[in-house]
């Protein structure tokens, strides 16, 4: 899967995009299956990096969703509330939020498209 | 310095491990084994397409952890007898029943089924995390019966054809008529060329369909799990991992041995009375579940369907609507034939009646939840087959 390379990554395969647009991964999503819940903050909520802003529901397991960057959030993708299953079909095309983002430099840590394939790999090896 | 190393458990397979990875099937551990959870969407499966594939076509599914102990021997049926609570006496040759063995207090050791295969021979098909618990517990009280026990949970690859066309599919491959065999009978005959191979009209996906019990050698279970497979395709077949067999079970109410019934639940708590038959003169757990029915049951199992959005899981808390916590779930997830969220839960009896209005905490927040008829899927009665 090549990850795109508009966009860095977290460790907890989540991606952010330079206007601070979030969500998860190719990788998290396969890994998930058939995704059926999702559940967001709400327009307003301040998030943290590293810190748990909402939930991502599959059939068999119940995963935390980590902020890659901290900000306050500027909008929701309400799709998901009804067609969650947006979110296997294309992970990286179905957001989850759009942050207003505190400090852009916190991008920096994150990873890169290759990085992260790379980390992904490796992951699986284990 | 002296390291003392603790034994790394060992995480079982059964043999058709390496097929399953071969097909990109997602692993994990469960009791103790290295099984299939799902298989991937690159070839249809995923859970929710192994479940629909169950109830509108058929599905297949590897269940070579599951246990097995035979028993044989001129005294089998009274060592049956006092070991389970089902009545093994009603068992024509080649018929089985849901039962279960019993501690003294009325509570679980497992369920099982109990599968008369000859005159006096007997076959327990057990739970895989409980393998060498029931085995020592059939053995040790069953000394006083002439009798042989024994534990033959290694002697099988079993192969689970479940969904309506799953009669089909095994018809196929065998030359016994299938149609004969009816739902809770076994037979025996040609599978795949392998002689004598003994098939069971049974499963734990609230479907028809079939478990066929064929040598455990790799080769043979990967060369008949294929020929299934290709059989099935006709008819949709996918191979199916535990992920469905847990929500396929979860839709027909059927218990799970750690969730619904534990060695601290009884029977009557778990509402199996119909499998428990009192007027059979004793069995173990007989006295405490006879005195246990002239008290009043504390906590009943109940259906829940969720109101609010949210999924109940196991172990999450049951509230009352004011909040007090009165009740936990045994099992909860999205059903994916139901569309719907659903749960099984342990509620006070007072508030198990249909129609209760509970909530249910998902982190840390009260959802709303009904109490609701059970099994929450009910296979449709078939009509006449025309073949």
């Amino acid at each position: 899967m090549p990850y795109p390379t508009d966009r860095k990554y977290t460790k907890e395969h989540e991606w952010i995009t330079a206007d601070g647009t979030i969500g998860i991964t190719h990788h998290a999503q396969d890994s998930l299956g058939d995704i059926v819940f999702v559940e967001l903050p709400k327009v307003g909520t301040e998030i943290t990096v590293g810190k748990a802003f909402g939930t991502v529901e599959s059939v068999k397991a119940v995963s935390d969703l980590f902020a890659p960057a901290s900000g306050t959030v500027t909008g929701v993708n309400e799709d998901l509330a009804t067609a969650p299953e947006k979110v296997n079909k294309d992970a990286h095309g179905a957001w989850m939020v759009k942050i207003k983002m505190k400090d852009p430099a916190e991008m920096n840590a994150l990873l890169s498209a290759a990085d992260y394939d790379k980390f992904v790999s490796e992951e699986a090896a284990h | 310095m002296s390291v003392v190393e603790a034994t790394p458990p060992v995480v079982r397979k059964t043999a058709l491990n390496s097929v399953h990875r071969q097909m990109g099937a997602k692993m994990v551990e469960f009791n103790g084994w290295d099984m299939p959870v799902e298989y991937p969407a690159s070839i249809g499966c995923g859970i929710v397409a192994e479940h629909m594939a169950v109830r509108t076509g058929v599905g297949i599914f590897d269940v070579s952890h599951m246990g097995d102990i035979r028993l044989a021997g001129p005294e089998a049926l009274a060592a049956v007898q006092h070991i389970s609570m089902n009545d093994a006496s009603r068992l024509a040759v080649e018929q089985a029943q849901y039962s279960a063995l019993l501690y003294p207090q009325g509570t679980f050791v497992d369920d099982v089924i109990v599968h008369r295969l000859g005159e006096d021979e007997y076959l327990l098909v057990i739970n895989a995390g409980t393998r060498e618990k029931d085995f020592n517990w059939v053995r040790d009280n069953t000394r006083q019966f002439d009798c042989k026990v024994e534990h033959l949970s290694d002697d099988f690859t079993q192969i689970a054809i479940q969904g309506p066309k799953g009669v089909d599919v095994l018809q196929k491959l065998t030359d016994r008529d299938l149609s004969a065999v009816k739902f809770y009978w076994v037979t025996r005959g040609t599978v795949c060329g392998l002689k004598n191979i003994l098939m069971g009209r049974t499963g734990y996906t609230a479907e028809d369909g079939f478990e066929i019990y064929i040598p455990p050698d790799e080769e043979t279970s990967a060369r008949v799990w294929h020929e299934v497979l290709k059989a099935g395709k006709e008819f949709g077949a996918v191979p199916c991992g535990l992920g469905a067999r847990n929500t396929l079970r979860l839709e027909g109410k059927l218990p799970l041995y750690g969730h619904e019934i534990t060695d601290t639940i009884n029977v009557w708590e778990a509402g199996l009375d119909r499998f428990c038959k009192m007027e059979k003169p004793d069995f173990i757990g007989h006295a405490a579940l006879e005195k246990a029915k002239t008290e009043v049951v504390k906590k009943t199992l109940v259906g829940l369907e969720m109101v609010d959005r949210g999924i109940a899981r196991d172990g999450y808390k049951v509230l009352e609507v004011g909040g007090r916590e009165i009740g936990y779930v045994t099992s909860g997830s999205p059903a994916p034939f139901l569309k719907k969220n659903i749960a099984l839960a342990y509620v006070p009896s007072e508030q198990a009646a249909v129609g209760t209005t509970v909530k249910v905490e998902i982190r840390g927040q009260g959802v709303k939840a009904q109490v609701v008829p059970t099994p929450f899927y009910k296979r449709p009665k078939k009509a006449a087959k025309s073949e």
